[in-house]
């Protein structure tokens, strides 16, 4: 591991102009030294051998910054969330074919969690890393790598070309004191899952939804409600879809106060009525999205909120429970108001270390283009973010839900946007973690001072 | 320690052999003030900033005001009270297993080396993938021992029975290093002395509590020690097995959540410094409490 990030950054140090003899001289050195011996040791291999083995490992670092820097097209380094479909890589080499050498695209996986993604980013950039072009950045981040200093806004044509067809409430997220700084390259949000062997009509409102699933305890069927209840980001979704539902919001306009009040408390009550009810999964207080998924696949749920890749997976893994597999609007709080379900996705946004920014914002602009998108939705299975894919013919064909997803994003919450976000994402979890034990009011008062303090960066997070 | 009066009455050539010493020594001095002393230093001065990497421009010195918020918050109090149960429950088993395995050890006539290979297995895995499969084995649904649980319990999701699962998984993984560090004191009791005890009438419990004990105080002590420090100090069992939810996070789990998470580094290098000033209290405590016995106390010195 630490030898496979030790090449990295070699292959990746900066070259200043005229300057190679020194910076790949290093690299030339380093990696090639610690292979050899380490060849060497086990066995005795003779000398030409050795210098053999070492060769391709001299190379590798030359030839990339050789047709890289050398050959006058700069290196953008895009990195983001790691993909397994190849849609990220076919996109960033139909990038840099289209950019006919004015610069070529390199993809690197971050880690596969938000935590270690982040980690790692925040790592790189506190450290003024001029490596980093481009990254995919999670959505609640933008305000906190904004006000940091480490991204660059989007301004005059480059701003008017990104949010040109784009999502309205996506292109929220990447938006922080009225200021552009990352443009939404994917989407998502929830959908209430449903049996249709179990329930005749999906439930509209959450009352509804626990009265069938007390019914169904009753009849002895399955009735569990799959939700997110273990405590971490899912569990402050979950709270932020209901606030937003119920007609209130975590932070007030300016983001600078909580507001929670009456609608926070009915959030807090329904969380607790549910975890209290027959309709909880036993293991509520430690599920996660890929827990709920299995659960519902294995025959022991009615309904399930979670995103729409359990669709796939369904008629993967049980055939027999997909036929009567369907999907429904978020439930509402109130049955007057539709329910405003949290989005979630990737936003692409430009290093404020890079040394080529210009060219990262046009690669942005492409690597999120309609064919791009179209590849990254129907292949990896990720909602896009241009308004007409949606009447897409061939994304509709691959994506039977999208047209539920869209009027999902239209009525969709952001998530609180502050550089604090992510202390106030742990406070809220932290208290409401178990979901059985939450006192409504207590639990509001008690998140609305910890907001308070997270807000002004003061006290501990837990 | 010889005094000023004895180096005087060095030789020359002594000197200068000792002046070599003194500059072979100084890489390696130098090395480790940049590598330990550098970074102490420097988190002892970000604790005193407030400085959070988020809001760069409201960097600003603020004396003890992070210490303050980590003395004056629950948080902290609740991982201190979380770190103390597990350390003192963890060791004490530890010295009680370790014992009864070092005795073991030391008693086996046959295939000794084969016990002593066996006791030392847990030790010689990776903390994080014996945690790993303590996790999987705990979580309902892919492990062996949550099945053995009546249905619908999952005992890493509530504070108690997880914590237990950490002591056990702590336990397990390190009895073994304190056993060892016993067996080692064990060679230290004489078989005559024992033997002695023997004929004076002294019966089993006699022989061990009088004797053995006595003569293996100083093992007993830096195993107490080392163990002491390790579990105060836990990171990765918590870290694997729940993260530090439901009321499990230990005050090394607290300080990286809010040095890598929360990105505050003053208030983070702040609960670091507090767990070094934690860690160092044991370490005097242990040397003051036991006295002359304890390790480093000098015995050359008298």
């Amino acid at each position: 591991m630490p030898g496979e990030v030790r090449e990295d950054a070699v292959r990746h140090r900066p070259v200043p102009a005229g300057g190679r003899g020194t910076g790949t001289g290093a690299g030339r050195r380093a990696p090639g030294r610690d292979r050899g011996r380490g060849k060497a040791r086990g066995r005795r291999v003779p000398r030409g051998l050795r210098a053999l083995l070492v060769l391709p490992l001299l190379a590798s670092p030359l030839a990339s910054c050789g047709s890289g820097e050398h050959a006058g097209v700069p290196t953008l380094n895009w990195y983001n969330f790691p993909d397994d479909s190849g849609a990220l890589d076919s996109a960033a080499r139909n990038c840099t074919r289209a950019a006919k050498g004015r610069y070529r695209i390199v993809y690197h996986k971050l880690p596969r969690t938000a935590d270690g993604q982040r980690q790692q980013l925040v790592r790189r950039l506190a450290a003024e890393d001029d490596s980093i072009d481009v990254m995919g950045l999670d959505v609640t981040w933008a305000a906190e790598f904004a006000e940091a200093g480490w991204i660059l806004p989007w301004t005059g044509r480059t701003r008017r070309l990104a949010e040109q067809g784009t999502l309205r409430v996506p292109l929220q997220t990447g938006t922080w004191k009225d200021r552009l700084y990352a443009v939404p390259y994917n989407t998502n949000t929830q959908l209430l899952w449903y049996r249709a062997d179990l329930v005749d009509e999906p439930p509209r409102t959450w009352a509804q939804m626990l009265d069938a699933a007390r019914r169904l305890a009753a009849e002895g069927k399955p009735h569990l409600v799959e939700i997110q209840g273990a405590q971490y980001e899912g569990l402050t979704v979950w709270f932020n879809t209901l606030v937003a539902s119920a007609g209130g919001s975590v932070l007030d306009a300016g983001a600078t106060a909580p507001s929670l009040g009456r609608p926070a408390v009915r959030a807090a009550t329904i969380m607790r009525d549910l975890a209290r009810s027959p309709a909880a999964d036993p293991s509520l207080p430690n599920q996660m999205e890929d827990q709920n998924r299995l659960a519902m696949e294995s025959g022991r749920a009615a309904f399930q909120l979670n995103y729409p890749f359990v669709h796939p997976s369904m008629k993967a893994n049980n055939p027999e429970l997909f036929r009567h597999f369907r999907w429904a609007p978020y439930p509402r709080v109130d049955a007057s108001r539709p329910a405003r379900p949290t989005i979630g996705g990737i936003n692409l946004a430009v290093g404020a270390y890079s040394r080529h920014p210009r060219q990262a914002f046009e690669a942005v602009l492409c690597l999120r283009n309609r064919e791009n998108q179209i590849a990254a939705a129907v292949d990896g299975g990720l909602p896009p973010t241009l308004r007409e894919l949606y009447s897409d013919e061939e994304f509709v064909r691959n994506y039977p839900f999208a047209d539920a997803i869209r009027q999902a994003l239209e009525n969709a919450s952001v998530r609180p946007r502050t550089p604090a976000y992510q202390n106030v994402s742990i406070v809220i979890a932290h208290t409401l973690s178990p979901p059985s034990a939450i006192d409504p009011r207590r639990s509001v008062e008690t998140i609305e001072g910890q907001i308070a303090d997270a807000l002004q960066s003061k006290g501990l997070i837990p | 320690m010889p005094g000023a009066a004895a180096a005087a009455r060095l030789s020359a050539g002594a000197r200068q052999e000792r002046r070599l010493g003194w500059l072979l020594c100084a890489p390696a001095v130098l090395v480790m003030a940049a590598v330990t002393a550098y970074p102490i230093g420097y988190a002892v001065y970000l604790s005193l900033q407030r400085y959070d990497l988020r809001f760069p421009d409201r960097a600003e010195f603020v004396g003890l005001g992070n210490y303050a918020a980590v003395l004056s918050s629950p948080f902290w109090w609740e991982a201190f009270g979380v770190t103390l149960f597990i350390t003192v429950v963890s060791v004490t088993v530890e010295l009680v297993l370790g014992m009864a395995l070092a005795m073991v050890m030391h008693r086996t006539v046959l295939g000794r080396g084969t016990v002593r290979t066996a006791v030392l297995v847990p030790y010689g895995i990776v903390t994080v993938v014996a945690a790993f499969s303590w996790q999987y084995a705990w979580t309902p649904g892919t492990g062996y021992l949550a099945a053995l649980l009546p249905a619908g319990e999952a005992p890493l999701t509530e504070q108690w029975p997880a914590l237990g699962l950490i002591i056990l998984a702590e336990v397990w993984k390190t009895t073994p290093f304190m056993a060892l560090l016993l067996l080692a004191g064990l060679a230290l009791v004489p078989e005559e002395t024992l033997r002695a005890a023997m004929v004076d009438g002294a019966g089993g419990w006699q022989r061990f509590v009088r004797v053995t004990l006595p003569l293996m105080k100083p093992a007993v002590l830096v195993a107490l020690l080392f163990r002491t420090l390790d579990a105060f100090r836990v990171f990765d069992s918590v870290f694997v097995l729940t993260a530090g939810a439901h009321g499990t996070g230990s005050v090394s789990i607290l300080g990286y959540d809010n040095l890598f998470t929360a990105l505050n580094l003053g208030i983070g290098s702040a609960v670091s410094v507090l767990i070094f000033l934690c860690v160092a209290l044991i370490a005097f405590a242990f040397v003051r409490l036991f006295g002359a016995a304890a390790p480093g106390s000098g015995e050359g010195g008298r």
